[in-house]
C-alpha cells in the first residue's frame, strides 16, 4: 500500500476582529472574551421567578392545578424549579444546583450552566443565577381545611318530608360520585334534611342544577341582606335556597289523581313507584303500564302516597301462575300468597294479581302492601272507590331476599364499601334524637342497611354510583358460607355486587389520592432528572 | 486609505464592485451612495463605471481583471459589453469568455502580475486569462476552498487570505505571488476576504462591519498608510534612476 502525502499543516493565528489579539481562527474569529462581550446567551432565560408555595402543607403549585411535595435542595425541587424557567428549551442545559439562601429569605437561587450556537455556528457555554421568588399561597385542599364553614353566602336546604333517609344516601352517592360538593363549605345534616354551605351563589345554583338532574325537585330562593353600603350601593346578601325532594319513594303505593291518570293515558288509580330519577317511574301492577311523571307536571299536581316501604309485610309465595303477558321488566301472573304473619294461625290464602311474574316462585316469600287490613286514610282512595275501584287484598311489590340473607348474614360480610361524606351532626339534639328513634337507629343504620340491599338488587341504580372494593373483606371466607348455603337456596337467585364491577382503592381517595398522585409526579421527574444527569 | 462602505444595507461590498489600478467597476444601485463612495475616492485618477453584468448587481462576482484586461462571462449582454468597452481607457482588454463556471470573480484571483484560478477552470479560460489579463497562471486552493477568488483579495502590494490558511500555504502563496500574505478577516469576523473587500495598490474598500481591528491589518498588509497613486511614479522614478547610475 501506498502511502498518501500529506502536507504539513500549522495552524496559523488571526487577530480576534475586535480587540486584535492573535488567536487560533475559529467560526466567528473572536477571542473568547470579545465573544461574551457580544452575545449573551443566557439573555433569554428569565432571571427573577416567582412561585406559589403553600405555606400549611409545604407544597409547590405546578400549573394548571397541580401541588408538588418537595424538600428543600431535592433533586424533585431542582426540576420543578428549572421547569419554571422560561426559555430554557432553546439553549442546552448543562448542569444545574443550588446555591444555599437563608430559608426565611423566601427565595431559591439555581445556577446552572448552558451551551448554545451563537454567529457562525460557535457553541459557547455560560454560566447563570435564577432567583426564585417564594410566595405563600395557599392550597385549595388546606383553603378548604381551614375554611370558616360560618362565614357561608349560600345556603341549599334540601328536604324531603319522608320517613326514612334512603332518598339522602342515594343523592350522598350520586353526590360524591358527580364530586358536586367540591364547592361546598359545609353539609349540616337537619331535620328531614340536610343543608349544604357555599361562599358563592354561584356554587350553590350550580349546585341545585346537579340536583335537578337527578332528583324531582322545586325550589325557591331567598336573600336576606346583611349589609349594604350607600355610597357605592353595593348590596351583600346571604342566600338561601329552599329545595325540596318530592315526598315519593321507590315502592310507594300510590292512588294517582283522576287527572294526573288522564294525563298519563288512565293508568292506575293505584300505582307502583319502580324507580326515582329526576323523573318518577310509576307503574301499575295489574296492567304493566307504565307513566313517567316528571317533577313540573308533579308538582303541578301533588299527590302522596298511601303507604310505603316502611309498612310492607311478607308473604310466602304459594303459586305463581304465568299469564304470559310481559313488557320488558315484568311479566304479568296471578299468585296466591298467604300472610307470612298468618302462618300456623291460620289458613287464609289471598289470590293477586302482580306485575312480579318473573321473580317470583311457590316457596319464595314477597314483600306487599296488606290492603285488606290496612286503614287507608287518603281521600283519593275514596274517589276512586266511590267510582267502582274494588282494592285488592294484596298488592306485591318486590320479592324479599330476607331469609337468604338472614342465613349468609350478607350486611356484616360484603366485599364493597361506600365512600361516605362528612356531615355535621344535627345541632338540635332532641329533634335529632326523635328523629333517629323514628329512623330505627343512630344515623338511620336500618335504612343505609335497606338502601345497600337495593343497589345489591338494583343493577340500574348501581350503576350510577360508585362501589369501592372493601380491602377488609375476607375473600376466603365467602366459598364456606356459599357451599352451606347452596344446601337451602338457589345461588344465582341471590342478588350480589359483580366484584368487577366495584372500584379500587377506596383509600387513595381524599387526601392520600392527592400523595398518590404526588408519587406518581415524583417517579416522572425523577426520569426527566435523569436525563437532564445524562446531558 | 481603506474606505468602510454598504451596498444597500449588505456588507459585501466586494460582490457588487471590481476594483483595479486601471478602472473600477460599480453595480447600479437604487441609490447613488455606493456608487459616490468609489467616485469620491477614485474618479480623479481612474474611470469608474456604473454597469450591470448579465442583468444582475453580482459585478464584482462575475468578472474579472487588472490593468491589462477584463474578463467577462459569456451571460454577459452586448449592450454592457459595449459600454464597458467604451468606458474604460483603451489599453484595458475586455474579453468575453465562455467558461462553465461563470462566477469568474469567485474561481479566479490576480494582480496585475500574477492570478489564481479555480483548478476545474477550462484549459482555454486558463489561456485566456494568461493572455488577456498578462498574468502568470496557477491553479491553486486557499485554505481546502477551491473557491480562490472568494476567499482571498491581493494586489501588487499584498494580500489577505481566509483565516484558516495554513503557515505553510501562506509561505507558498507569498511565494507565488511575490507579495506579502496574511490571514484574516473582514466584516467582524467574516472569512469570505473576496466579498468583504476590494483593493488596488492605493486604495481599499470594505464592508461597514470591519472593526478597526481589521481595517489596521488590511492597511498594514495592502500598504495602503500614506500611499498615494503618485507614490508609486516616485518609487518607479527612484528605481529608474537606480538602475540608470
Amino acid at each position: 500500500m501506498q502511502a498518501t502525502f500529506m502536507p504539513n499543516r500549522t495552524q496559523g493565528h488571526v487577530l480576534c476582529c475586535l480587540c486584535g489579539l492573535a488567536i487560533t481562527p475559529n467560526p466567528t474569529n473572536m477571542c473568547v472574551n470579545c465573544i461574551r462581550s457580544q452575545v449573551d446567551i443566557t439573555e433569554g432565560l428569565a432571571k427573577q421567578i416567582s412561585v406559589l408555595w403553600c405555606k400549611e402543607c409545604g407544597r409547590y403549585l405546578q400549573p394548571p392545578r397541580h401541588w408538588l411535595r418537595a424538600d428543600p435542595e431535592s433533586k424533585e425541587l431542582l426540576t420543578f424549579l428549572l421547569k419554571k424557567i422560561k426559555g430554557l428549551g432553546k439553549v442546552k442545559l448543562i448542569d444545574a444546583g443550588f446555591i444555599w439562601t437563608e430559608p426565611h429569605s423566601r427565595r431559591l437561587k439555581v445556577k446552572g450552566a448552558v451551551q448554545a450556537e451563537v454567529l457562525n455556528g460557535a457553541i459557547l457555554q455560560q454560566n447563570f443565577v435564577t432567583e426564585f421568588v417564594v410566595e405563600p399561597h395557599m392550597c385549595p385542599d388546606c383553603t378548604r381545611a381551614n375554611v370558616d364553614p360560618n362565614v357561608w353566602s349560600a345556603c341549599v336546604q334540601v328536604r324531603q318530608h319522608v320517613e326514612h333517609k334512603r332518598t339522602f344516601f342515594y343523592l350522598e352517592q350520586l353526590i360524591l360520585k358527580h364530586n358536586a360538593d367540591a364547592n361546598c363549605l359545609s353539609v349540616k345534616e337537619k331535620h328531614e334534611g340536610v343543608d349544604f354551605f357555599f361562599s358563592n351563589k354561584a356554587h350553590a345554583i350550580k349546585f341545585i342544577d346537579f340536583l335537578q338532574s337527578v332528583v324531582p325537585i322545586k325550589f325557591r330562593h331567598d336573600k336576606q341582606l346583611v349589609s349594604h353600603n350607600e355610597q357605592n350601593s353595593t348590596y351583600n346578601y346571604k342566600y338561601t335556597f329552599s329545595t325540596e325532594i318530592v315526598p315519593i319513594c321507590k315502592d310507594d303505593l300510590i292512588c294517582i289523581p283522576q287527572k294526573m291518570a288522564g294525563n298519563t293515558g288512565n293508568i292506575g288509580p293505584l300505582v307502583l313507584v319502580t324507580r326515582v330519577t329526576n323523573a318518577i317511574t310509576l307503574t301499575d301492577p295489574v296492567t304493566l303500564r307504565t307513566a313517567h311523571v316528571d317533577a313540573a307536571a308533579y308538582w303541578r299536581l301533588p299527590f302522596r302516597p298511601i303507604l310505603s316501604s316502611r309498612q310492607l309485610s311478607e308473604y310466602v309465595v304459594l303459586d305463581v301462575e304465568d299469564s304470559g303477558i310481559a313488557t320488558n321488566k315484568f311479566v304479568e301472573a296471578d299468585v296466591q300468597v298467604a300472610r307470612a304473619a298468618d302462618f300456623g294461625s291460620n289458613d287464609r290464602v289471598l289470590n293477586t294479581r302482580s306485575h312480579l311474574g318473573a321473580l317470583l316462585h311457590a316457596g319464595d316469600t314477597a314483600l306487599g302492601y296488606d290492603l285488606y287490613s290496612a286503614n287507608l286514610n287518603d281521600s283519593e282512595v275514596e274517589k276512586a272507590v266511590q267510582r267502582g275501584l274494588t282494592l285488592p287484598d294484596v298488592i306485591l311489590v318486590r320479592r324479599s331476599y330476607e331469609k337468604q340473607r338472614r342465613h349468609k348474614n350478607r350486611g356484616a360480610n360484603r366485599a364493597w364499601k361506600l365512600k361516605r361524606m362528612a356531615v355535621d351532626e344535627n345541632e338540635e339534639p332532641q329533634a335529632a334524637t326523635a328523629a333517629s328513634k323514628k329512623r330505627g337507629g343512630p344515623k338511620g343504620t336500618d335504612d343505609l342497611e335497606r338502601f345497600m340491599q337495593e343497589l345489591e338488587e338494583d343493577p340500574e341504580m348501581r350503576a350510577k354510583v360508585a362501589l369501592y372494593r372493601d380491602p377488609g373483606h375476607d375473600a376466603p371466607a365467602a366459598p364456606a358460607d356459599e357451599s352451606a348455603m347452596s344446601e337451602d337456596f338457589d345461588e344465582e337467585d341471590f342478588p350480589q355486587v359483580p366484584l368487577e364491577e366495584l372500584v379500587d382503592q377506596l383509600n387513595h381517595l381524599d387526601i392520600d389520592h392527592d400523595e398518590a398522585l404526588d408519587e406518581e409526579q415524583r417517579h416522572e421527574e425523577n426520569g426527566d432528572h435523569a436525563m437532564v444527569d445524562k446531558i | 486609505m481603506a474606505t468602510r462602505c454598504q451596498f444597500e444595507n449588505s456588507n459585501d461590498v466586494g460582490v457588487f464592485a471590481k476594483l483595479t489600478n486601471a478602472y473600477c467597476l460599480a453595480a447600479l444601485g437604487g441609490s447613488e451612495n455606493f456608487y459616490s463612495v468609489f467616485e469620491a475616492e477614485l474618479s480623479e485618477h481612474i474611470p469608474v463605471v456604473k454597469t450591470s453584468i448579465a442583468g444582475t448587481r453580482l459585478v464584482g462576482r462575475v468578472c474579472v481583471g487588472n490593468k491589462n484586461g477584463l474578463l467577462l462571462p459569456n451571460t454577459t449582454s452586448d449592450q454592457e459589453l459595449g459600454h464597458i468597452r467604451n468606458s474604460l481607457p483603451d489599453e484595458v482588454v475586455v474579453q468575453r469568455i465562455d467558461e462553465r463556471l461563470s462566477a469568474l470573480g469567485n474561481c479566479i484571483a490576480c494582480n496585475d502580475y500574477v492570478s489564481l484560478i479555480h483548478p476545474d477552470i477550462d484549459r482555454e479560460t486558463e489561456e485566456f486569462v494568461a493572455d488577456v489579463l498578462g498574468v502568470e497562471v496557477f491553479k491553486m486552493s486557499i485554505a481546502s476552498n477551491v473557491l480562490v477568488g472568494s476567499y482571498c483579495a491581493f494586489t501588487n502590494q499584498g494580500g489577505l487570505v481566509h483565516p484558516h490558511t495554513s503557515v505553510e500555504d501562506l509561505d507558498e502563496l507569498s511565494s507565488l505571488l511575490q507579495v506579502p500574505i496574511v490571514a484574516g478577516t473582514v466584516n467582524r469576523g467574516s472569512d469570505v476576504i473576496g466579498a468583504g473587500l476590494v483593493a488596488n495598490d492605493w486604495s481599499a474598500f470594505c464592508g461597514l462591519d470591519t472593526t478597526a481591528t481589521e481595517l489596521s491589518v488590511i492597511e498594514s498588509v495592502l500598504k495602503l498608510r500614506d500611499s498615494q497613486p503618485s507614490n508609486i511614479v516616485k518609487e518607479m522614478r527612484a528605481s529608474l534612476i537606480d538602475s540608470m547610475v
